[in-house]
């Protein structure tokens, strides 16, 4: 066993675990954290995996917005009371669960037995000099020109509805 | 470079079925709507263990996408919940049913 085997055990066990203690936990604003946790070690991953600039972009867009804007929203609505929603069992969530676990054996074992993953014996050379600013800057001016745009107009249309429907009266 | 790409796609399938184990479980709105990040992030996380191993730019690409739509996706998600709560005074999915007849 390698020193990145190690590593990436190391950091697979940390995502595992932020990632059952978010689903666990009670408080919202703790399970936000255990989030923003899980959120860092998969950044970690991508640079495992010589993606540097979507790690860079992972924890600026998810840690740094996306999860502020969710923090800020449980401290908007100020959940104060517990009692409200004090998870029931239920039946249909443990066979849900069962259903999910069943899910994930079922994917497991397809993963497994796959040799399609096997033709991979490592990184693939070239993946130093995708991962970088330059190359996916290149990639996105030209062939994904259109898409790119196309994002723009996607975010202009979320905050328009964001306003729409946030706002008390337009 | 030791890691074989199934290892990979092992812990985004464990941490795709945690998201819908919680999706399935939890009642909190905010909660569920944080599980449906952590689905989008496995699959992210499968995206590009996939580009790096076959040395492809389309895979990171595809993944800075469905980062913008998840932007989105939380800005709109965030504002239903809040405009709910002001209505319902709850973000409990269980006791919002005012699209069910």
């Amino acid at each position: 066993m390698t020193a990145e085997t190690v590593l990436f055990f190391i950091v697979a066990a940390c995502a595992i675990a932020s990632a059952v203690l978010m689903v666990m936990q009670r408080n919202p604003v703790m399970s936000a954290i255990f989030l923003i946790g899980n959120f860092f070690t998969i950044a970690f991953l991508y640079l495992i995996l010589q993606a540097q600039l979507l790690a860079v972009l992972q924890i600026v867009v998810y840690t740094g917005a996306i999860m502020v804007l969710v923090v800020f929203v449980i401290m908007l609505l100020n959940l104060g009371d517990e009692k409200k929603l004090t998870e029931r069992f239920d039946i249909k969530k443990v066979l849900g669960v069962i259903l999910v676990f069943g899910f994930l054996l079922e994917m497991l074992y397809l993963f497994g037995i796959s040799e399609e993953t096997r033709v991979y014996a490592g990184l693939n050379p070239k993946a130093v000099a995708v991962g970088t600013v330059e190359s996916m800057g290149k990639a996105m001016f030209s062939t994904y020109l259109f898409p790119f745009e196309i994002t723009g107009l996607l975010l202009l249309a979320s905050i328009v509805g964001a306003v729409v429907l946030a706002k008390r009266r337009l | 470079m030791s890691i074989p790409l199934h290892y990979y796609l092992g812990l985004s399938a464990v941490l795709f079925a945690i998201g819908v184990a919680g999706v399935l479980t939890r009642r909190n709105a905010i909660v569920v709507f944080m599980c449906i990040e952590l689905m989008l992030n496995s699959v992210n996380l499968t995206l590009i263990a996939f580009a790096s191993f076959m040395g492809d730019i389309s895979g990171h690409v595809l993944v800075f996408f469905v980062m913008a739509v998840a932007a989105a996706e939380a800005t709109v998600g965030l504002a239903i919940v809040i405009a709910l709560f002001r209505n319902r005074q709850t973000v409990n999915i269980d006791e919002i049913n005012i699209l069910k007849w």
